[in-house]
């Protein structure tokens, strides 16, 4: 049965969108553990993933469903898995290992209020930096957010492709605010947007090197069952994908995993900039607090005040870039977030302290409204 | 139509998510409207505090939650008390007079009507609550019309139930009807 919605006006939940998206980028694999404010992200796949010929596995713990859904991936299937709060800490080791094997997967993490249990039915963004750093070791990773039904299904589309192009785990982030909203979703027709799928191997088996240094950067991972034999492993491994101990090959092969992402963040990075032309003051905000942002920014305006907004729908890698060029031309940014400011201090290395950056932070589980971001400019201003 | 800010409150278990998504799809799907509906809710699976909020406008919705209620529907006195503040002047306050008993005080008009009881007495199920309420909610908002209410909740309710639901949403109706006379 062929995903025939496009074209529909629906409305649709951001974790129901997520689900839909996913299925329009071909994944055909889900394997998870259902905890708020992310399972509707599951139970809608468990109907649906059958009814495609897909497969849905509700696991033990997070930690087996992130393992699954590696093993699935190199049998040749677009992957994904879908947590919150300590549901991601328990995926971070298995992201590794994602990463380190370069296998391309998708992981939705709808961000609730933490630390630990923490809020389970409220929203926070306590875990962007979670996601760039949560699994140890170093390498370059790919992180997209979304702040609507509708960027949630175009995001996750977007995930996938940015996976299967870059072979590495790719996160989602949205939060509990943006999951839980119902609202109007356009369904793109099939023409209207790109899938990408995964290189395959251009040579024969015996001839066949799964982890070669390619001009790109990026490796060519055969799909298992398919002829070619390798070995995938955690472990710092060779060109064959076994174990080594050369330093040399180790060094260029960790090298590589940041800059495969950094030589591509041209690719990678896309803003969202509203009215930053003639602004004085640069809101940068993501999610559902871009949401509140582009209010507070007509607010603003009608009061005559010159404010733009940086929305960034990658998160990382960081658009350090493109922020330095706003910091030239504005007198501020401000940054409201729900967590302590973690954004906040990406965006000011990216200003390099000449210009200021004005935190908002909220972390008790409530949204920031428009007034307040209003009510801060207004201060700053 | 400006922004239109609607709160469905009381505890869990209620379907008051259920009847917020109704109204949104009503707006949305059946009167051409912008619509937004968000909730939110304890950890716990019934029981604590409850609410669904549903903004509709002719216009683009940015921010999606309620700032300045122009109607909060109120099933129990936590609820009522609690969210009361936020109407805006001349607002409506519908109130299930069943469980409400001392009511808030401020410049908003206040619709009180025995909701649980027509529920359990006049259709004969504590269950469709949330339906009878959506009933006296149409009439008396008149925001979105009674058949677009209809159609979404049709769509909405498990199949089997739904004479029961388009029993309750009427008795809810008439209700709406002798507040308003």
């Amino acid at each position: 049965m062929e995903n025939d919605s496009s074209g529909q006006i629906r409305m649709m939940q951001g974790n129901q969108a997520c689900a839909e998206g996913a299925l329009a980028a071909g994944c055909r694999f889900f394997a998870g553990y259902p905890i708020t404010p992310s399972s509707e992200i599951a139970e809608h796949l468990s109907v649906a993933l059958p009814k495609l010929g897909g497969k849905f596995i509700q696991m033990e713990d997070e930690i087996a469903a992130m393992g699954a859904i590696i093993g699935a991936s190199l049998a040749g299937m677009k992957s994904l898995t879908a947590t919150s709060g300590p549901g991601f800490s328990l995926k971070q080791e298995n992201i590794g290992y994602a990463g380190m094997a370069e296998v391309p997967c998708v992981v939705i993490n709808v961000m609730r209020g933490g630390p630990s249990t923490g809020m389970p039915t409220l929203p926070a963004q306590m875990d962007v930096q979670q996601a760039r750093w949560g699994s140890h070791g170093d390498r370059g990773v790919i992180v997209l957010v979304a702040d609507s039904a509708q960027e949630s299904y175009e995001q996750t589309i977007r995930a996938f492709n940015l996976a299967e192009k870059y072979m590495t785990p790719v996160i989602l982030l949205l939060d509990e605010i943006v999951g839980h909203t119902t609202e109007k979703v356009i369904i793109p027709e099939r023409s209207e947007y790109e899938i990408i799928d995964r290189k395959k191997p251009d040579l024969p088996p015996d001839k066949y090197l799964p982890y070669r240094e390619t001009e790109d950067l990026i490796p060519v991972l055969a799909t298992f069952g398919t002829g070619y034999k390798y070995n995938v492993t955690g472990l710092c491994h060779n060109e064959t994908g076994f174990p080594t101990n050369d330093p040399a090959i180790i060094g260029a092969q960790i090298k590589r995993l940041t800059d495969k992402i950094i030589i591509h963040k041209k690719d990678i990075i896309r803003n969202r900039m509203v009215m930053l032309e003639d602004a004085e003051i640069a809101i940068f905000a993501y999610g559902s607090v871009a949401r509140s942002a582009r209010s507070a920014l007509a607010k603003c305006r009608e009061a005559g005040i010159k404010a733009g907004l940086f929305q960034p729908t990658v998160l990382w890698p960081f658009p350090e870039d493109d922020i330095r060029e706003v910091a030239g031309r504005v007198k501020g940014f401000v940054v409201p977030e729900m967590n302590m400011g973690q954004m906040a201090r990406e965006v000011e290395r990216a200003c390099r302290r000449d210009t200021p950056v004005h935190r908002l932070n909220r972390v008790d589980g409530q949204p920031i409204t428009p007034g307040e971001i209003v009510d801060l400019i207004k201060g700053v201003v | 139509m400006e922004r239109y800010e609607i709160r469905l409150s009381g505890s869990g278990g209620q379907g008051l998510i259920l009847a917020g998504k109704i109204l949104a799809e009503a707006a949305a799907i059946y009167e051409g409207l912008n619509a937004v509906q968000t909730q939110s809710y304890g950890p716990e699976a019934r029981g604590g505090a409850s609410k669904a909020e549903v903004v509709i406008s002719d216009g683009e919705i940015e921010y999606p939650k309620a700032i300045e209620l122009d109607l909060l529907l109120a099933l129990t006195q936590e609820s009522c008390l609690k969210y009361s503040s936020d109407l805006k002047k001349g607002g409506i306050l519908i109130i299930d007079s069943s469980f409400v008993k001392e009511l808030p005080k401020g410049d908003f008009r206040i619709y009180s009507a025995p909701i649980n009881e027509i529920a359990v007495d006049k259709v004969g199920k504590a269950v469709v609550t949330n339906i009878v309420a959506l009933g006296i909610l149409t009439k008396i908002s008149k925001v979105i019309s009674e058949d677009s209410v209809k159609k979404a909740i049709l769509a909405r309710v498990p199949k089997g139930t739904e004479e029961l639901n388009m029993k309750a949403f009427d008795e809810g109706f008439k209700a709406g009807e002798e507040l308003l006379s």
